[in-house]
């Protein structure tokens, strides 16, 4: 039933990707939109491309940031360098499987699960695919609504190396993984942002 | 086609729809891809400037204050959200530290600041000066505040730290719990239906 429902771009009509407002598809180069003056866009600009060179941008800095050390806990002498992973481990043999869970969701699925969705949604709508859109859309949303908790680590780091202080006894200083990690949830928030889920729906003949 | 009629169109998959007042309670979902296209909303104008204003007061009251502190024999060391953005600035975590201010401090501060000026205007039935330009960086703001992951995270500092040191909270980490909870309820408001309630004056 949800084929027969009229496109926007059939009907010669633009949504405002701003303010929301119906507006008439001139065809004219550089339309704004008449409520919020913001360029009118069937789709959003280059959508494809930017998404994939963001996405691949981010995948690069995930690396370092995986396996570079995070955060250095330094005692009487005794120096402790941990990555994300090695957080989440000590977490949970420390006593609190159930925030280990957390971080590690926040941490490690998230970003995976992005750079899996945004991959798969790039490449599903580059081949114009009628294959599960519904799903799509709904895994392209879920991507919009969980990313940004990614940065759950990053304020972690800031928030220990603020706090242990106490010199020789003990002291929390942040090392250049948490750098790579906050700059990877940077790009893929940017990456999810410029893909349109429109081209989800798009026919082949509509390619960009 | 007239274009006084009430249209609707779907962000998510650019369906068209004819537009249609929702009563309480109602969310209008896309039949095609299932997105939320519009929900009736309880709160007013006047309720949302209330609730603009709280979250302000919140706000500040989470800056000043201290968040958590840490003993360690004898010594106590406490930290607000900016002690730790300079502390990560020193650390040569530059970058770190711009993202944090960024995303806990001056995006929320703008976004509040920008949406109490649209709201005390729209009370009185009027729209702000600037109010298109308001509109747009509120869009434009939109993901970039996280107040709440911070509120996450400071929980997941204060377990890592309670093995090792004494942990105190302090009223800041309760300030930005309430923070939070008022979040998800502006999470939930569609900000551009303020275009329609409060109409250009034909000036």
């Amino acid at each position: 039933m949800s084929q027969d429902l009229p496109r926007a771009d059939e009907l010669g009509l633009i949504g405002c990707h701003v303010c929301g407002l119906v507006c008439r598809d001139t065809g004219a180069e550089g339309a704004h939109c008449p409520r919020c003056h913001s360029a009118l866009h069937r789709r959003k600009q280059a959508s494809y491309s930017r998404t994939l060179a963001l996405l691949l941008a981010a995948f690069m800095l995930y690396i370092p940031a995986n396996v570079l050390p995070i955060m250095r806990t330094a005692s009487v002498g005794d120096i402790d360098d941990n990555t994300i992973l090695s957080g989440v481990i000590e977490l949970w043999v420390k006593g609190s499987p159930d925030l280990a869970v957390i971080v590690f969701t926040a941490s490690i699925v998230v970003p995976m699960l992005k750079f899996l969705a945004l991959g798969l949604l790039l490449w599903s709508s580059r081949h114009a695919t009628p294959w599960a859109r519904r799903q799509r859309a709904k895994l392209y949303r879920l991507v919009e609504l969980i990313g940004y908790w990614s940065m759950l680590d990053v304020f972690v780091v800031a928030l220990l190396t603020a706090l242990v202080r106490f010199g020789v006894l003990s002291l929390v200083e942040p090392l250049p993984g948490v750098v790579f990690f906050g700059l990877t949830v940077i790009l893929t928030m940017f990456a999810s942002m410029s893909f349109d889920p429109r081209l989800i729906w798009d026919g082949r003949e509509s390619d960009d | 086609m007239a274009d006084s009629q009430p249209l609707l169109i779907c962000e998510h998959c650019d369906t068209v729809y004819r537009r249609r007042e929702l009563c309480c309670g109602e969310i209008a979902r896309c039949l095609r891809c299932d997105a939320i296209l519009e929900r009736h909303h309880r709160l007013g104008v006047g309720a949302m400037f209330a609730l603009v204003v709280t979250a302000m007061l919140v706000f500040v009251q989470a800056n000043v204050w201290p968040i958590v502190t840490l003993g360690l024999s004898g010594q106590m060391i406490s930290t607000t959200l900016w002690g730790a953005i300079v502390m990560m600035w020193r650390e040569h975590s530059q970058i770190v530290s711009m993202l944090a201010a960024a995303t806990l401090f001056f995006f929320p501060l703008g976004k509040m600041l920008l949406l109490g000026w649209v709201l005390f205007f729209a009370q009185q039935g009027r729209r702000a000066p600037g109010f298109r330009l308001a509109m747009v960086a509120l869009y434009r703001l939109g993901p970039w505040t996280m107040s709440e992951v911070f509120v996450l995270g400071a929980l997941v500092a204060i377990v890592k730290a309670r093995v090792y040191f004494e942990v105190i909270l302090n009223p800041g980490i309760f300030a930005y719990a309430a923070l939070t909870l008022l979040i998800t309820v502006f999470a939930s408001i569609d900000l551009r239906r303020l275009w329609e309630l409060v109409p250009e004056r034909s000036a």
